[in-house]
């Protein structure tokens, strides 16, 4: 009897070793077995100071592969692998270095920040990764190499800056400038284009200050433009730096109307600021999300997927970025080499409208929008009370010599 | 403005800033006078000054209160925040500082830089939204209905920043006293001066050293929330910089020396304003002229400006 017995008992083990793996192989077994996991890059600050608009990003970029995922139409999966560059541009290397080294990678979105993207450009160059520059803005990113590797969905400080001073200087008058830019490669550039956009309009700018980042204190370089009277002052850096020059010039008097670029376009300069925000102006590349060909069907779609933060200003074109990677997996498969030439090509249709890599692979359709703070929101230059002539900026004020009324008294 | 009050407004910017600088010096010199330790997650414990106000002011409901009530909140909040804070100094100081303060430098150096890390990252994940830039409320306008500063000549003297001054200075000249003329500050200098002899006539070593980061960590907080009220944000990693500023400038004072740490603070403010004012394109550069500074009286006067070579400390 025993023989039999230690059989059965051997029996019943290996079928209770085995039966979670028949039971878990039975129960999983996709439907669509043959299809390829195909897996996809995101890099942006994840963490830190500039962690909103990583997230945002990251988000939004996963908005469009789950869609794409879910339209049952693809030969692919698409799994999305984020690394966080910190806005840091050592750390950006060495997540780009990872992204790249990872055999399984085909393509990725890359990079909110421009000194972090600069800093890595020759990393996907080197090891032949698609990139695609969903935030960042310094021309020299796209403009600055012959690297095919890397392309851009967003527009860039040239054209941000000329349109800048377009409505600054032709619409809307101001011809005293002060100039705070950061030091990095990204506040130089908006510096530069700056320069350049309103050297064209034949105005010198009062004075010029560089800023370092993480500083706090900016209450010498406001003093000394405080005795220069400007009507203008413009700040080329973030939104971290950005915020307290402005609620410091608030402090200091500083009667001028204050003026930012893409680097302060963020939820956090109003709610860090609160009634001081108001009045301000900043620029975005693209048109805002209610103008775009595909916008409200984005934001929908963003608020149904269930995501807890908002897509902040470059959400949108993360999301063009991963639409842009999967049409090229679809067509030419998951390797590199083919989706370098592929992307490169790119001339396409999406939420922001048309997408058309020029030789440099930079998008050359670019539209840029005018945003006033007002009510601790930002709103489109054209739809704000502003423009319209209900409020007053305070640059207007000031200009005439009065005492400007911040309509908003805060949250 | 004339390009005197241009100066003169220059001037008192930088006192504002050297009241905060000085505050969290004297905290560094305190910690080397009692225990030859450098303390380098003080920065992160002026840090942690600011959060907890933040969160007392949220918790006390300030923002909706007036008048008396207002006023009694607001200096609740500043005092619990320096009692809470400041116990946390001397719980840090149990478990990490002192049991390495007896072996070599370089392992307090280690343990206190983690230390920081630790603290800093802590308030990152655990606070909620840790990561973003907080806005932290302008408590004191509230006290000045109606008119902000006192405007002469161009300079602008805000009534809020000129109380955060006067409360600077005078918890500064109440520390001195404390120091000097009280039988705690009497043992706390024996300690520093020779923390044998000290014990042997009887002295609580490891009280006064509990003392002294109690000290040193509240006058931290208060800074933290003079910082707070000052730039109207703060964030996690404003401790990093802070940390090494106090730090330096206890160094050119001499370290160990409460008088020095005051007159370094003021000093390192003052250096850095003025870089930026006078160098044409200064601005870039004022924190690298000010280190540099610190760097030449490490060099030629390590003892700093009032640091005695006799080790007469605190």
């Amino acid at each position: 009897m025993k023989g039999p017995l230690r059989l059965v008992g051997l029996g019943i083990i290996i079928l209770l070793v085995f039966s979670p793996l028949l039971v878990f192989n039975y129960g999983c077994k996709p439907k669509e077995e043959e299809k390829k996991v195909v897996k996809i890059g995101f890099i942006g600050p994840l963490t830190g100071k500039y962690s909103k608009m990583g997230i945002g990003g990251l988000n939004s970029f996963k908005l469009a592969v789950m869609q794409q995922n879910n339209s049952g139409k693809n030969k692919y999966i698409y799994e999305v692998v984020p690394f966080d560059d910190e806005c840091v541009p050592q750390k950006g290397v060495e997540v780009a270095t990872k992204c790249c080294s990872d055999p399984e990678i085909v393509a990725a979105a890359t990079h909110y920040c421009s000194m972090v993207a600069i800093s890595c450009v020759d990393v996907y160059h080197k090891f032949g990764l698609p990139a695609i520059v969903w935030g960042a803005v310094l021309p020299d990113i796209t403009y600055g190499n012959d690297y095919k590797e890397v392309s851009r969905v967003n527009g860039t400080q040239v054209e941000q800056n000329e349109f800048n001073a377009h409505l600054m200087v032709d619409e809307l008058g101001f011809k005293k400038f002060c100039i705070i830019h950061d030091t990095t490669d990204y506040g130089r550039g908006h510096l530069k284009y700056f320069l350049k956009a309103l050297k064209k309009r034949g105005i010198e700018p009062l004075s010029i200050d560089g800023i370092t980042i993480g500083q706090k204190d900016f209450t010498t370089i406001l003093t000394k433009i405080k005795a220069l009277k400007p009507e203008v002052v413009y700040f080329g850096g973030l939104t971290a730096e950005g915020a307290l020059i402005k609620s410091q010039m608030d402090k200091l008097g500083v009667k001028a109307q204050f003026l930012g670029t893409s680097g302060i376009k963020s939820d956090d300069f109003n709610t860090s600021l609160g009634e001081h925000a108001e009045g301000t102006i900043c620029m975005l590349d693209g048109a805002p999300i209610e103008k775009m060909p595909g916008g409200l069907e984005f934001k929908k779609a963003y608020e149904e997927a269930g995501f807890k933060e908002p897509y902040e200003a470059y959400g949108p074109f993360a999301y063009c970025a991963a639409n842009i990677i999967i049409k090229a997996v679809e067509k030419v498969g998951p390797d590199r080499e083919k989706l370098v030439e592929e992307i490169d090509k790119t001339d396409t249709e999406d939420i922001i409208g048309r997408i058309h890599f020029n030789e440099y692979g930079q998008n050359d359709v670019p539209l840029v929008t005018a945003y006033v703070s007002q009510d601790g929101q930002w709103v489109p230059w054209e739809d704000s009370l502003y423009a319209k002539g209900e409020r007053e900026l305070p640059g207007f004020a000031y200009r005439e010599g009065r005492e400007w009324v911040n309509p908003y008294q805060g949250p | 403005m004339s390009s005197t009050s241009i100066f003169l407004q220059i001037i008192f910017n930088g006192a504002m800033l050297g009241i905060q600088y000085s505050l969290i010096a004297v905290g560094f010199s305190l910690f080397f006078g009692v225990l030859d330790v450098i303390n380098f997650a003080h920065g992160d414990i002026f840090m942690l000054g600011a959060f907890v106000s933040l969160t007392l002011i949220n918790v006390t409901g300030l923002l909706n209160t007036s008048g008396a009530t207002y006023v009694f909140l607001l200096i609740l909040v500043i005092i619990l925040s320096m009692i809470i804070v400041g116990g946390l100094g001397v719980f840090f100081e149990r478990i990490v500082v002192k049991p390495v303060s007896k072996g070599p430098t370089l392992m307090s150096l280690v343990a206190t830089l983690g230390l920081g890390i630790a603290i800093r990252e802590a308030v990152r994940l655990f606070y909620p939204r840790g990561s973003e830039t907080k806005r932290f409320p302008e408590l004191l306008v509230k006290l000045f209905p109606g008119k902000e500063a006192i405007e002469f000549k161009g300079i602008i003297l805000r009534y809020d920043n000129l109380l955060i001054l006067a409360v600077g200075i005078i918890v500064v000249i109440l520390l001195a006293l404390y120091i000097n003329k009280t039988k705690m500050g009497l043992t706390i200098r024996a300690v520093a001066q020779d923390a044998e002899a000290a014990s042997m006539m009887g002295v609580n070593k490891n009280l006064i050293i509990d003392v002294t980061f109690f000290i040193g960590s509240a006058l931290a907080a208060l800074a933290g929330f003079m910082n707070g009220l000052y730039y109207n944000s703060i964030i996690f990693d404003m401790g990093a910089m802070a940390g090494i500023v106090g730090f330096s400038a206890a160094v050119i004072g001499g370290l160990g020396n409460i008088y020095g740490a005051i007159v370094g603070g003021f000093l390192f403010a003052m250096v850095e304003s003025l870089s930026a004012a006078l160098i044409p394109r200064g601005s870039e550069f004022m924190t690298v002229i000010a280190f540099a500074v610190v760097i030449l009286f490490l060099v030629f006067r390590p003892s700093g400006i009032l640091g005695e070579r006799a080790y007469e400390r605190v």
